[in-house]
């Protein structure tokens, strides 16, 4: 029986906190795989810690409590005509702002925009021991102290519950289009791909579904998206299908929020380059994992069947060297794969947590 | 017993000793602060790097890695008991693969270098600081460094993807990778920005961005400086999402005309450079756009380059301004708070007021597109506490961007200049969290000691003095004054020329 706990105040997560040996955070429990605590662990429920506290759209940033739900910042973005360009999955299923950077989850805009970490400007959050530390700032830029904020990003409320958490935002794109080609095979869409990343396009995502299919997205001035789309067209040198407006935003929203992922299999995000799809694809192909790569292959999203253990794609991973993640099932240990951060991991792991409430990273 | 262990891993001419020898490493570009380490060691290849770091650790022995020494805050100051390690000669590129838009480099490979060698493939290396053609990849990092045109692409951190690190006891760790999306705890993102003390970074993975196939630069010209930072309020709030933004104040621009010779509009206020990249069907039309916004902001003047070769002089103007300004005064403090953008027009008409109340001249020239200040405060070194009022100023100013919610640097660090503005900014808690980090990454407290913090002796010394004692802040360009906050005997010395 594990006890729950949902403070709405900071000084009661600390109190809460303090008073246990075994502490995981969790926002709305979107990425079970994250939040669901170990034997002997309480879970620390900070999703009612909520609100905008402050949104100034001239300024381009935000400040809101950590468990505020995302779909409410994206609705107080919209009104304004902005929104958050890391695009963040599970916006629909209830996912908190603290529970994104936790897991660290950007979606497929992240390809030009960044990710997460390149938008996080300052953080508020308890360390191990409930001490109530500061990082970061609110402004755009900002180089004073180490940079903590940014290890927030992934840190699986592994590190630290954040309370409070401050943003940059971009203003929306007034218009979106996609082409979605078809190539010979997955070496023609690696080369096809490789031809791309050098190419002065602004391609604001570019996702692969294996074997062949790129998927590319462009988004701007309405007035200037036909001539792109053709020029676009013509580098490609295959016929492509377009597509614009709802239908557009539709289809990516379901790519963000896993709608391909069968119910019974479990999220898993890897880490990876271009260059390292043939080797993936080859021992995923036999496996029948369904899988989608996004950011230019530099992240595959696996959806690992239900009846596979976990074990058997940390070991996949492991001789790839590669680093994954599961957000969802119920793995033994969501880190899969090669990790790196070795001591320095370890040594600041001790600084943040030294009687370690928190599970290990 | 240090300089038989260094004897073991160089030879005798990469080990320097002697007064003349040591000179050069003095200090950085913050030349107030000044101190001769024990020995200089010149390393050309990494393992001589992890070497020495293991023997440092094993004799006790503080060390400061250093890159091409252009920190304007002290970063690369040796510490006197200890000694520097120069990276300048591991300057290699070391693979650069265009299709996964990386580069592998050494530390001390010079940022420029990087886009030079990237251009051929169009594509190129996004942080710019001014210094671009002499500073180190390793000091970037280390200082999270920006530049003119990371306000699109980010700043350093935002282009690093890993690195290959030696910790403060010659443990090897390897943080990031080679993608740009991470997986786990982003320890890199720890590193970079961590001015030195976390370890030094070996072998860096760095982002590459395509070049775009169309840039457009407009100058515009103003009544104020106060005017010039409610027009960047207001680009920024239109929603255009410049590469660059620019401004430079009369006696900015008086410096840049009296050495590079830009050719700005004459007797002009103050001046705004902003520019756009992308495909040229966005980018022409965002540029008329632009030109409208500007407009409506009060430009009395708005001017295209004729061609590349005047952009580029624009440009110059601009990235050569700090040393431009040693041409209005002999010596001057630059500072790098930030304010949030919409309160630019305030805090520049603040700086203007607080300059007249203390009868000290200021220059600015800044990147406004993301509020970051550069106010050069100008002052003659050799009249008797010139130096002091100067710092009072600087003071007065970085207290200021706290004030309106901002930080006391953008991207020059604390290291030595703002040890003192720290505590300003930060709670107590929060600045104990950071010595704890230190302090667990390195237990014996080598790596670049005496930067970020104020030694803790100091620290109770100054509280038992006064509570409210106002810090001293240093970014003096070759100036005299005594210590700021009263550094002893044992710590590095103010310049006293
Ligand atoms: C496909 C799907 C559909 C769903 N549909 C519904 C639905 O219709 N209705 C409904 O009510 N629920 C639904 N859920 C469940 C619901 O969405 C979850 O309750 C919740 O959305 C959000 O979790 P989260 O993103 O905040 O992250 P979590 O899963 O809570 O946490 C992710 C990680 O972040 C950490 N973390 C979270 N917050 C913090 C913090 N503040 N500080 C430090 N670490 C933190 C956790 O420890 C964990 O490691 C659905 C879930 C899924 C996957
Ligand atoms: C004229 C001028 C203009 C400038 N303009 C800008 C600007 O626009 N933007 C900006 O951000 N800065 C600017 N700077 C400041 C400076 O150039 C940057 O801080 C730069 O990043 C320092 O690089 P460096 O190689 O000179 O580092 P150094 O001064 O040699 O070292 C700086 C710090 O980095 C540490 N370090 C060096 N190498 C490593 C390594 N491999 N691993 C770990 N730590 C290391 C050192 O210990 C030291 O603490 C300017 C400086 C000058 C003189």
């Amino acid at each position: 029986m594990s006890v729950r706990l949902r403070p709405d105040a900071v000084e009661e997560a600390q109190e809460a906190l303090r008073g246990h040996e075994r502490v995981l955070p969790r926002g709305a429990g979107t990425k079970p795989a994250l939040s669901s605590p170990p034997d002997g662990t309480v879970t620390l429920d900070v999703s009612g810690l909520t609100g905008i506290e402050e949104y100034d759209p001239e300024e381009l940033t935000f400040t809101a409590r950590a468990g505020t739900s995302l779909g409410e910042i994206e609705a107080a973005l919209a009104e304004n005509g902005q929104y958050l360009p890391f695009d963040p999955p599970l916006v629909a299923a209830g996912a908190t702002l603290g529970g994104a950077v936790a897991a660290g989850t950007s979606g497929p805009l992240r390809y030009r925009s960044g990710g997460v970490r390149d938008f996080i400007l300052g953080v508020r959050f308890l360390d191990g021991e409930g001490r109530l530390v500061r990082a970061g700032g609110r402004v755009v830029k900002n180089a004073a102290g180490f940079d903590l904020s940014k290890l927030m990003v992934g840190s699986a409320g592994r590190l630290g519950v954040m309370v409070e958490l401050s943003f940059k935002v971009f203003p929306q794109p007034q218009a979106w289009a996609t082409l979605t080609v078809d190539c010979a095979g997955l070496d023609d869409a690696l080369a096809l791909m490789g031809a791309l990343a050098t190419a002065p396009l602004d391609l604001e995502a570019l996702d692969l579904e294996p074997p062949g299919r790129l998927w590319l997205r462009l988004a701007g001035l309405a007035d200037a998206m036909p001539a792109r789309l053709e020029r676009l067209e013509g580098i490609l040198e295959r016929s492509g299908e377009r597509l614009e407006g709802e239908e557009e935003g539709a289809l990516w929203r379901e790519v963000r929020d896993f709608a391909w992922v069968a119910e019974d299999a479990a999220i898993v995000k890897v880490a990876l380059v271009p260059k390292r799809v043939p080797e993936l694809e080859a021992k995923l192909e036999p496996l029948a994992v369904k899988r989608r790569y996004g950011a230019g292959a530099n992240i595959a999203w696996l959806a690992w069947p239900g009846e596979r253990p976990a074990q058997e794609l940390d070991e996949l991973l492991r001789s790839l060297g590669l680093a994954g993640v599961f957000l969802t099932g119920s793995p033994p240990k969501p880190m899969v794969g090669t990790h790196r951060g070795g001591a320095f991991a370890q040594r600041v792991k001790s600084a943040l947590d030294p009687s370690g409430r928190f599970p290990d990273v | 017993m240090l300089l038989s262990a260094l004897g073991a891993i160089y030879p005798p001419a990469r080990i320097l000793t002697s007064r003349a020898e040591l000179a050069p490493y003095e200090c950085d570009a913050l030349t107030s602060f000044r101190a001769s380490p024990r020995a200089v060691v010149l390393a050309e290849s990494t393992d001589e790097v992890v070497e020495t770091v293991r023997a440092c650790h094993r004799l006790g022995v503080p060390y400061v890695a250093r890159g091409s020494g252009t920190s304007l805050s002290g970063g690369s100051l040796p510490i006197e008991e200890g000694i520097v390690i120069a990276l300048n000669r591991l300057n290699r590129i070391l693979e650069l693969d265009p299709e996964q838009r990386t580069a592998v480099v050494e530390p001390g490979a010079i940022n420029s270098q990087v886009s030079a060698a990237a251009a051929p493939h169009n594509l190129f290396y996004a942080p710019d600081p001014s210094s671009q053609s002499i500073c180190s990849i390793g000091g970037n990092l280390a200082f999270n460094a920006g530049g003119a045109h990371c306000l699109k692409h980010g700043m350093t951190s935002s282009s690093v993807l890993g690195a290959k690190v030696v910790l403060p006891d010659g443990e090897l760790v390897e943080l990031g990778g080679e993608s740009i999306e991470p997986v786990g705890p982003d320890w890199m993102g720890l590193f970079v920005g961590s001015e030195g003390m976390f370890g030094i970074a070996l072998e860096i993975t760095l982002r590459l961005m395509p070049s775009a196939d169309r840039t457009r630069t407009v100058l515009s010209a103003y009544e104020s400086l106060e005017a010039a930072g409610n027009a960047a309020a207001k680009v920024v709030a239109a929603g255009l999402l410049p590469v660059a933004m620019e401004i430079m104040d009369k006696l900015a621009i008086e410096a840049a005309e009296g050495s590079v010779k830009p050719g700005y509009p004459e007797g002009i206020e103050a001046l705004m450079i902003v520019e756009l990249e992308g495909d040229h069907e966005t980018v022409d039309r965002e540029f008329e756009q632009l030109l409208e916004v500007l407009e409506g902001a009060g430009a009395t003047e708005v001017r295209e380059p004729d061609d590349d070769a005047q952009r580029a002089l624009y440009w110059e103007g601009r990235k050569s301004a700090f040393s431009a300004v040693g041409w209005l005064s002999p010596d001057y403090i630059v500072q790098d708070g930030v304010v949030p953008r919409t309160r630019l027009g305030e805090a520049l008409a603040e700086i203007g007021r607080l300059s007249e109340e203390h009868g000290i001249r200021v220059a600015n020239v800044f990147h406004a597109g993301d509020g970051n200040l550069h106010p050069l405060i100008l002052f003659k070194g050799s009249e008797e506490g010139a130096l002091e009022r100067a710092e009072e100023l600087a003071g007065e100013i970085l207290r200021m961007c706290i004030r309106l919610g901002g930080s006391v640097t953008g991207e020059h660090g604390i290291a030595m200049e703002k040890r003192a503005f720290l505590p300003e900014m930060f709670g107590e808690e929060d600045i104990e969290m950071m010595r704890r980090l230190w302090r667990a990454v390195d237990p014996a407290q080598i790596a670049n000691r005496g930067k970020m913090f104020l030694p803790e002796e100091e620290l109770e010394r100054d509280e038992a003095a006064d509570p409210d004692a106002a810090p001293s802040s240093a970014a003096v360009a070759g100036t005299a004054g005594p210590p700021p906050g009263g550094a002893s005997s044992g710590e590095a010395r103010r310049d006293t020329r």
